[in-house]
């Protein structure tokens, strides 16, 4: 399968890359780690008259701690978030989640902030970035902006990122002591989408009370779903057996899973509540070890 | 819009045209005429077109010739040296690591880059490890057993027995 023509520029710089954004307009797509995007050329479901590559500008592959958070730069493949030791020590949910990330070549060449840029409900990343509450910096023509991850994601493919700007850099907040994370999702095989995907990011203080939580649902709504009603659930209260049981009742119940190959809309709903329960329990097990 | 570009190929070095929608595995098989690299699923989940750029194991069906562009890469060509056959090599010949051969390629180039990051990855990491190659003909367990193979022989360890084990 070969794609439609396009046109193809290669700028080595932020700037250039969004003047060229605004000279093609909505002709153009960015192309960075491209393993959403040539897949959908090949199919001719996408058909962009211009790519604008960035993976040729320097300095956009770092993962570094600064002011409190870790920051991500647009161009770190998800090879390099599997093996970073910045995000082993902070955030286990990493290694949970790129290990099930489509397959070893595929991410050494598909990035992390590609994955949100796609704007997928599907992919595996946005869940893990409501759960942690990532904050999404976006550079366009008049400079920064950052968007909280919850206003983000506005519809199938739709993002807050507009045509001439270029997600840049993603920022996570160092959480306290006390934390645990954990990600897991239903495949049917190695590298599918998930059928259903859990994100928990969990705080308890020293007599077990939780403190902080956040909880993204994969692949069970239109957009990624931050499960609001089982964060309030278990905020402020024990974690144990009656609190998780209610977290995961009302995640069952607030998402919205279409049924399709991957299964029916029931099986859906009660896989998310058994995947809550055991993401609950692995990211309070790894709070408190 | 033709684009000119450079890339490095089993050490030897490439000048060419290429339209941007050009794919590196058609460049790969149908301009330097290294057939060894094949097409499967064309789809980025069989793994049949990997090949190393930069070190970095990759599906040639999902990159684009003109993004190879100073890169260097490796094909199954380019992985012996004078007629000898590397470990990898060696391990899926002597281990029966492949029927059909369609798949080993891929295999091998695969292989190759996970044991350049881990020289002696237990069964569990080698599985996790091609689990975005598909064989349709061994099981996979021969050719769990030809990385084990070449994985002892590159750290000079005693190699594991070839015989079929029997249980």
């Amino acid at each position: 399968m070969i794609p439609a023509n396009f046109d193809y520029e290669a700028p080595s710089s932020i700037r250039e890359a969004i003047s060229l954004l605004e000279q093609y307009g909505d002709d153009a797509k960015i192309l960075s780690g491209g393993h959403s995007l040539l897949p959908m050329m090949k199919l001719r479901l996408a058909s962009p008259g211009c790519l604008i590559d960035i993976n040729n500008i320097t300095g956009l592959d770092y993962i570094k701690e600064e002011e409190g958070l870790v920051k991500i730069g647009a161009l770190v493949r998800e090879s390099d978030v599997e093996h970073s030791d910045i995000l082993k020590k902070y955030f286990p949910i990493f290694s949970d989640v790129t290990k099930l990330i489509a397959d070893p070549q595929v991410r050494n060449r598909a990035t992390i902030a590609g994955n949100l840029a796609h704007g997928d409900a599907a992919n595996d990343q946005p869940a893990v970035m409501l759960a942690t509450r990532a904050n999404i910096i976006i550079t366009g023509p008049d400079g920064l902006r950052g968007v909280p991850i919850d206003e983000f994601f506005l519809g199938f493919y739709t993002t807050a990122i507009q045509q001439n700007e270029i997600l840049t850099e993603i920022q996570i907040p160092i959480p306290p002591n006390g934390t645990g994370s954990a990600y897991h999702k239903l495949e049917r095989k190695v590298g599918d989408y998930a059928t259903v995907g859990v994100a928990v990011q969990l705080t308890l203080d020293n007599k077990g009370i939780c403190t902080g939580i956040g909880i993204g649902l994969t692949n069970v709504n239109p957009v990624p779903l931050r499960a609001e009603r089982s964060e309030s659930a278990l905020l402020g209260k024990p974690v144990n057996e009656a609190t998780i049981a209610e977290a995961a009742k009302f995640a069952a119940e607030d998402c919205s899973p279409s049924s399709d190959l991957r299964g029916s809309e029931e099986y859906k709903r009660a896989m998310v509540g058994v995947l809550l329960k055991r993401m609950i329990l692995r990211a309070a097990e790894r709070a408190m070890a | 819009m033709i684009r000119q570009i450079t890339i490095t190929v089993n050490g030897e070095e490439h000048t060419l045209q290429a339209e941007p929608r050009l794919l590196l595995v058609h460049l790969i098989r149908e301009v330097l005429n290294l057939t060894g690299t094949h097409i499967g699923c064309d789809t980025t989940s069989c793994g049949a077109c990997t090949i190393l750029m930069d070190g970095k194991s990759v599906k040639s069906c999902t990159i684009l010739a003109v993004q190879a562009n100073g890169k260097s890469i490796t094909t199954i060509e380019g992985i012996s040296t004078e007629g000898q056959l590397n470990p990898l090599q060696e391990g899926f010949k002597e281990n029966h690591g492949l029927h059909c051969g369609f798949c080993t390629p891929g295999m091998i180039l695969r292989a190759t880059e996970l044991l350049a990051n881990n020289p002696n990855p237990t069964e569990e990491e080698i599985r996790w490890g091609i689990s975005g190659n598909l064989c349709r003909c061994t099981g996979y367990n021969n050719i769990v057993k030809a990385i084990q193979y070449a994985s002892a022989k590159m750290r000079g360890e005693a190699l594991p027995s070839t015989e079929p084990q029997f249980v």
